[in-house]
């Protein structure tokens, strides 16, 4: 049994998150299997694309039930992008679907940008923690200095969180149009600002985490939380 | 803050990285594998690799090849080289890449275009333009690593592929690739104007001035740099810093 399984549900690029998690542990497969995914210790949603499309990845394997049923074990969950997306109970890209619901929220299309900013939203972008950005996401937030050492200061608020030792302003590499849009402000842990507009792009509650970006993409800041997360699933397997 | 990228580009000729003048003329530069991951090291934000003649030889690339040069990197990958079909696109997925520039076969058949932007994903497509002048203030696609005529000019292609729905634009000036004499701003500045996606300019970069002019003056969203870190010119942090300089957001790895 392995302890992370990457749930393939047949789409996006899974080589990329198999090949940062085989980098802290080699106790990793890739399976669209339910019984595979009902073993495993922790799963790893990844993704790219549509939303629609993803839930119907995950339906037609017979995945729905084994994931739902997986966050209410405590496994620990990431959510990557998509996958992320994937988490919250709504997404409305070419319709309205459903998604897993395991966190309350939705999935929303950005609104007009400032400054040029372009859709989909790709490249590096910095993250900050939520608790230190005075407005709630969607109503900008101030421009943040990016020293170092202050990053570090600032990144504490993160200490016990899957962003634990990534700095506060650290960039991290995005590719989306849809944006994560938790009900509760408690369930932001890192805000991301664009185009004059501030999203969630990390959010967890618990065992669950959603990452907007991708951590597997996002050079050593990226990798670290791929590292928390391993020691997350680790410990989860001891209990 | 939204940063601009640095982005390394290596061109590969079988097992080696090469680079030309004008896309000629070239020359070995060194392992792919070593090269990659000495930018990625060095805190490049992307990197592109291209088998520069799979289309010409009309042959597939070595998936093996690419493969190995995205293992040790955590940064997003851009490959390409003699992508026919949507068979091929997928086989540099699988090999790894997260995006795939596409040139000379979307020239002679565009659809192609508009099928991977459905099957993939705008933000997995990249719509390749090699571009040389032909007459003031006009350029023409060139293909095959620059070496055939398409008979298309080249920001009419442009507009076609933004139709179609191509996610980003690798755009390579033919006339100044190698040169190191700046960017061809002009081509530059044409193509930002109709381009509502991101644009990367390549070909010429001189030096990080070169680069935060790319930028500033040309509204480029990403800058694409080999032959001055081939031949060790420069190091991605000294470009990174003159931008920095420039007011440029960047990426600090």
């Amino acid at each position: 049994m392995a302890r992370i399984c990457i749930v393939d549900y047949g789409i996006g690029n899974i080589h990329s998150a198999m090949k940062a998690l085989k980098r802290f542990t080699q106790d990793v497969s890739l399976s669209e299997d339910p019984k595979e995914i009902r073993d495993a210790a922790a799963l790893v949603l990844p993704g790219q694309g549509a939303f629609e499309a993803g839930m119907e990845g995950l339906r037609v394997r017979g995945l729905l039930d084994e994931v739902k049923t997986a966050a209410a074990k405590g496994k620990p969950i990431l959510g990557i992008c998509l996958g992320a997306q994937l988490l919250l109970e709504k997404g409305y890209e070419f319709g309205e679907w459903e998604g897993l619901g395991l966190l309350p929220g939705e999935v929303v299309h950005f609104p007009p940008l400032k400054d040029g900013a372009k859709t989909p939203h790709m490249g590096w972008n910095s993250i900050e923690s939520a608790l230190l950005v005075p407005s709630p996401p969607g109503r900008g937030c101030p421009e943040q200095s990016r020293g170092a050492g202050e990053g570090q200061e600032r990144g504490k608020a993160w200490k016990g969180t899957v962003l634990e030792g990534v700095n506060a302003g650290a960039d991290m590499y995005f590719i989306h149009s849809y944006f994560l849009k938790p009900k509760d402000p408690a369930h932001v842990l890192a805000e991301t600002m664009y185009g004059g507009f501030t999203f969630a792009s990390v959010i967890g509650k618990g065992n669950i985490i959603g990452c907007q970006f991708h951590p597997e993409k996002s050079g050593k800041m990226g990798i670290r939380i791929i590292d928390n997360f391993v020691r997350l699933a680790q410990n989860a397997a001891r209990r | 803050m939204h940063s601009v990228r640095l982005i390394p580009r290596l061109d590969i000729k079988g097992p080696n990285v090469v680079k030309g003048i004008h896309l000629e003329g070239l020359r070995v530069i060194g392992n792919p594998v070593d090269l990659a991951r000495k930018y990625f090291e060095q805190g490049a934000d992307e990197l592109i690799a291209m088998d520069i003649v799979a289309s010409l030889y009309q042959r597939s690339p070595d998936f093996d090849l690419m493969r190995s040069i995205g293992n040790e990197l955590f940064i997003p990958l851009t490959m390409g080289g003699g992508i026919q079909s949507l068979h091929d696109i997928n086989n540099f997925l699988r090999a790894g890449a997260d995006k795939v520039a596409i040139n000379t076969y979307a020239t002679r058949n565009p659809t192609l275009l508009s099928e991977a932007v459905h099957q993939f994903g705008a933000q997995c497509i990249v719509l390749s333009v090699e571009a040389k002048r032909s007459s003031p203030g006009h350029w023409e696609a060139y293909t095959d690593g620059g070496r055939e005529h398409s008979g298309l000019d080249a920001i009419e292609w442009i507009k076609r592929a933004l139709d179609m729905g191509v996610g980003e634009i690798l755009l390579t000036s033919v006339d100044f690739d190698g040169t190191k004499k700046g960017y061809d701003r002009e081509l530059l500045a044409a193509v930002t104007a109709i381009a509502d996606i991101p644009v990367v300019i390549h070909g010429g970069a001189k030096d990080g001035m070169s680069l935060a002019e790319a930028v500033n003056d040309g509204h480029a969203d990403a800058v694409c740099v080999a032959s001055i870190l081939h031949y060790d010119e420069y190091a991605i942090p000294d470009l990174k810093k003159t931008m920095a300089e420039h007011r440029i957001p960047i990426r600090h790895p």
